[in-house]
């Protein structure tokens, strides 16, 4: 059934008034605001809930760094907020890793999965595709439903006696099975699971939704070879997540399993807190191996869609078409498909046998090719193009910087006799930080920025973003960059003090310094808070006359300023062209929408 | 008070940012906003390359500060490790041209290619020789790279050399033990349902096979002789942690119930590496390095690398395991006698 049809059968009925468009049937607050079918309302519900966990997130990383950069200090004021996790005003280390444990999984679960692909994916396929809604607008909401429960209990564990979950976002057992092994291990690991095990619901309702839209709800013309790179981006995406985190929830159940029904899938041979555990013939390793069967395709499924945004951003505002869009779609598709089989490449050292791991090494180097080929098409994509510096287009610039900085040291960790010497330093720290971590938030501020008129109908302020941009953007490298050294000195990661150790010590001062940039950094964002939060109320508003303010061939902009539910008022316009006539035959651009011209040239 | 303060100075400064800008915004369309557009676009594409240069003086004075306190700048202290450092120089030159190249060619374009009325841009889609270049060159590289890396990777991986001298390493929450085979070179039996601490037997060895009579066990400090293979065969009791060996370029992890293993060849001893490090506190330290609970940073061991003789001097004063064992058996069943003793007393009265 095309979207034709579904239109013809059930007529949506809109009509102008003066105060702009609204739906014929009167929707309610509840329905409109809060369980709402709409995918542009549930994309904002995702966006402004992972502005809140990013904010979470972060400042958790800001206490942490306190600690590692001023170990011999105390700060009375977390004294005054953590109470007796900070006794004196110092971080009991207890929770010095609950805070890096919820760091990791906040960031990596709740803000660049759920509010990066699901705001993006949630907004820009119906809207780059020409349908109507998704598929099944009900699981779409039920997607962000069980997320929010996701974080209601995640958040909840924070609340604890014992404390949330502090195992490292890893959870590797046995020290995440037992509760004797550290206080974080005891209710809070429940919590955990409980709240990630919800979270794998919310991803596969909205991945397999994402999936079907886009291969059956394609408006007229929009065959696959016209999507716009960053609907490729979220298929993959999709796809990816929809094969992989169904084995991280049976990782979590059999956790659960251990923990309280007395199993052993992972536990063996443990002597613990002067106690005789009876259990035998468990593997750790196993778990590791569930584990990263996800972990890996996860940090695709967190870099993908922030590539394909980047892509989009960067050919717009070159004004210049992407370079070798089907390169780049091979590229997706060959990043996507390695992606499962270089998961052990996280555990080199784990103890498993080194022959299997030669073919991690082996696959784990071939991603470099599809992602230098991506690089190498954005350079081009610049290259002799009209570059306008929106704040969109500065940090897709950003993302490039630093996904080319990240990419080249996980040459060096793919490597497993280089891992050998470098595994679990800082050097990984700088290297996941800046390939999928902070050049993955460029990603996602690059869409926010460049969709920012087209959700909320209004213009952020542009000062702020450009201040926002180059603090972060330098702030991001001083922070990282000197991180190399302390990995290739050896330095462990997720240790709170240094200071008795004769290898590590002598990195006092750069910690210090480190820890000053991320605060600023941090604060920094609330620049971007401050401006996305007043600009919904009173941004400057689109006029008609200027409602695609990049001059941007996709769909989502020939939609009304305010689109209603239903996206396009009667019949969806129908594609004739690929998304990146750009700067073609002496115009600046062509819509997609536009038919082919009869004296045009052909690409 | 000073909290307070610096609220207050940063609430501040956040209000006088946002005027400036909101300010900012009026002014452009006052002025035009196609010019002020373009203003902003200066300034930026500006910026880029003031970046780019900066970013380089940067990334030369970070390696002026930092680089002779890593390890490569000492070498490493192991056959092993110096194989690996030399991979890590080919890597490092390899990824370090690819690294300049495309970041000045990202902001030079970005600088160069700036908006301006003179220029249309260029309708270039693909091109099949450019792709299929940098397709190829990678891939080359890459296989260059996997297959000096997996030559390496073997010979480390596989079984260290016969004259090894094996030394089993058992880590715990948290701390490492160490247990030498004795003088007849074997390693008693051990199963972790025998731990008891209290009888003298931490590590769960089985005192029913002979081979583990002579075995010498000793906590934190582990001694072994330079330029003489070393194998430890690594054991965890209850968390999975990690025999990390900075200064030899290695790690391996410790799992319960999985014996894992790592071995490497030390070429210079502690006494050496404090002159060649010039730091007279050097010490080889082990660093767990699989996060293991809330004193996983406190998790230290320490390697003394020395001669032979050195080594001689010091094993010789070692006293096996089973000995202090079998005195505490000893003296734990008469002390469990007279306990026993004493508990009657109170129904005598």
């Amino acid at each position: 059934m095309n979207n034709d049809e579904v239109l013809h059968e059930k007529p949506l009925v809109v009509h102008e008034t003066e105060h702009g468009t609204h739906e014929h049937h009167k929707q309610s607050f509840i329905t409109k605001y809060i369980f709402s079918q709409d995918h542009k309302m549930i994309s904002r519900q995702f966006l402004v809930t992972g502005i809140i966990w990013a904010i979470v997130g972060g400042l958790f990383s800001v206490i942490f760094r306190l600690q590692l950069g001023f170990p011999d200090q105390t700060f009375p004021i977390l004294e005054d907020i953590f109470g007796h996790w900070a006794k004196g005003g110092r971080l009991d280390p207890e929770f010095y890793y609950a805070l890096v444990t919820m760091h990791g999984t906040i960031l990596v679960f709740f803000v660049l999965t759920a509010g990066l692909s699901g705001t993006f994916s949630n907004y820009l396929i119906p809207l780059q595709i020409g349908a109507r809604d998704m598929a099944s607008p009900f699981l779409n909401m039920l997607s962000y439903w069980f997320f929010f429960a996701a974080s209601v209990v995640m958040f909840s564990s924070l609340f604890l006696t014992t404390g949330p979950a502090s195992g490292g976002w890893t959870i590797y057992p046995p020290l995440s099975a037992l509760g004797d092994a550290m206080e974080g291990s005891k209710a809070g690991m429940d919590y955990w699971l409980t709240s990630i095990a919800l979270f794998i619901i919310s991803t596969l309702l909205g991945g397999l939704n994402y999936i079907t839209t886009i291969l059956n709800m394609r408006t007229k013309g929009m065959f696959m070879t016209r999507m716009p790179l960053t609907v490729w981006s979220f298929l993959f995406t999709a796809i990816l997540g929809v094969l992989t985190f169904p084995v991280l929830l049976s990782a979590v159940v059999l956790l659960l399993f251990d923990r309280h029904l007395g199993t052993s899938f992972y536990l063996s041979d443990i002597f613990i807190n002067g106690k005789i555990l009876p259990n035998q013939g468990g593997s750790p390793i196993l778990f590791q191996h569930l584990f990263w069967f996800l972990g890996h395709p996860e940090v695709y499924i967190i870099a993908l869609p922030a590539m394909g945004i980047t892509s989009e951003v960067i050919s717009t505002n070159a004004r210049k078409p992407i370079f070798g869009y089907m390169a780049m779609v091979a590229s997706f598709f060959a990043i996507a498909s390695l992606s499962f089989l270089v998961w052990a490449h996280h555990m080199f050292v784990s103890g498993m046998n080194p022959f299997l791991g030669s073919f991690f090494v082996l696959f784990t180097l071939l991603i470099a090719v599809p992602s230098a080929i991506k690089v190498f098409n954005w350079l081009t994509t610049l290259w002799r193009g009209n570059i306008h510096f929106t704040p969109g287009m500065l940090f897709a610039i950003g993302f490039v910087s630093l996904f080319i900085s990240g990419g080249l040291t996980g040459i060096w960790l793919g490597n497993s006799t280089l891992d050998l010497h470098l595994h679990d330093t800082y050097f990984v720290i700088a290297h996941f930080h800046l390939v999928m971590g902070v050049a993955s938030m460029f990603g996602m501020f690059a869409g926010i920025y460049h969709w920012y008129p087209k959700m909320f109908g209004r213009f952020m302020n542009n000062t702020l973003a450009y201040i926002h941009f180059w603090i972060t953007f330098v702030g991001a490298y001083l922070i990282f960059w000197p991180m190399h050294y302390e990995g290739l000195a050896g330095m462990p990661r997720r240790y709170y003090d240094f200071s008795n150790w004769e290898s590590f010590k002598m990195f006092g001062g750069l910690n210090a310094f480190i820890s000053v940039v991320a605060i600023i950094v941090f604060a920094t964002q609330f620049l971007f808070i401050f401006n996305f939060f007043y600009s919904i109320y009173k941004g400057r508003k689109l006029t008609e006359r200027n409602k695609n303010p990049w001059h941007s061939n996709t769909m989502e902009w020939t939609t009304p300023i305010h689109p209603p539910h239903g996206n396009w008022i009667g019949e969806v316009p129908e594609v004739y062209r690929w998304a990146y006539d750009y700067g073609k035959d002496g115009r600046d651009f062509i819509p997609q929408t536009e038919p082919i011209g009869s004296s045009e040239t052909q690409h | 008070m000073n909290t307070f303060f610096l609220i207050a100075i940063i609430l501040l400064v956040f209000i006088v940012i946002f005027q400036i800008s909101k300010a900012s915004e009026y002014v452009s369309v006052l002025k035009g906003e196609e010019i002020s557009r373009k203003q902003n676009n200066k300034i930026n594409g500006f910026l880029m390359i003031l970046f780019l240069v900066l970013g380089l003086i940067g990334v030369w004075w970070c390696n002026d500060l930092f680089y002779h306190k890593t390890l490569l700048s000492v070498g490493s202290s192991s056959l092993q490790g110096k194989k690996i450092d030399e991979m890590m120089w080919i890597t490092l030159i390899i990824t370090g041209v690819v690294f300049f190249i495309t970041q000045i060619l990202l902001f030079w374009f970005s600088f160069k290619y700036q908006e301006s009325d003179k220029r249309k841009s260029l309708y270039f889609t693909h091109s099949n020789k450019l792709e299929l270049i940098w397709t190829g060159i990678p891939a080359i590289t890459m296989t260059i790279l996997v297959v000096f890396g997996l030559k390496y990777w073997f010979k480390f991986t596989a079984d260290a050399p016969k004259n090894a001298q094996v030394i089993e390493v058992t880590g715990h929450q948290f701390g490492w033990e160490f247990r030498y085979p004795g003088r007849d070179g074997v390693l008693g039996r051990k199963n972790y349902k025998l731990i008891d601490p209290a009888k003298g037997n931490p590590l769960g060895v089985d005192w029913s096979d002979a081979a583990s009579h002579d075995d010498i066990h000793v906590a934190a400090t582990v001694h072994v002789v330079v330029n003489r293979p070393v194998k430890f065969v690594i054991n965890s009791q209850d968390v999975v942690h990690d025999v990390g060996l900075p200064q030899f370029r290695l790690k391996m992890d410790a799992v319960p119930g999985i014996p894992t293993t790592e071995w490497f060849t030390p070429i210079y001893t502690t006494e050496q590496m404090k002159k060649r490090t010039g730091n007279p506190d050097f010490q080889y330290e082990i660093s767990c390095d699989q996060m293991c609970g809330k004193g996983h940073f406190g998790m230290r061991g320490v390697i003394v690398v020395e001669t032979q003789k050195e080594f001689n001097a010091w094993m010789i004063k070692q006293r096996p395991e089973y000995l202090r064992a079998q005195k505490l058996m000893a003296q734990a069943s008469t002390d469990s006698t007279n306990t026993v003793a004493m508990g009657q007393q109170p129904n005598k009265k």
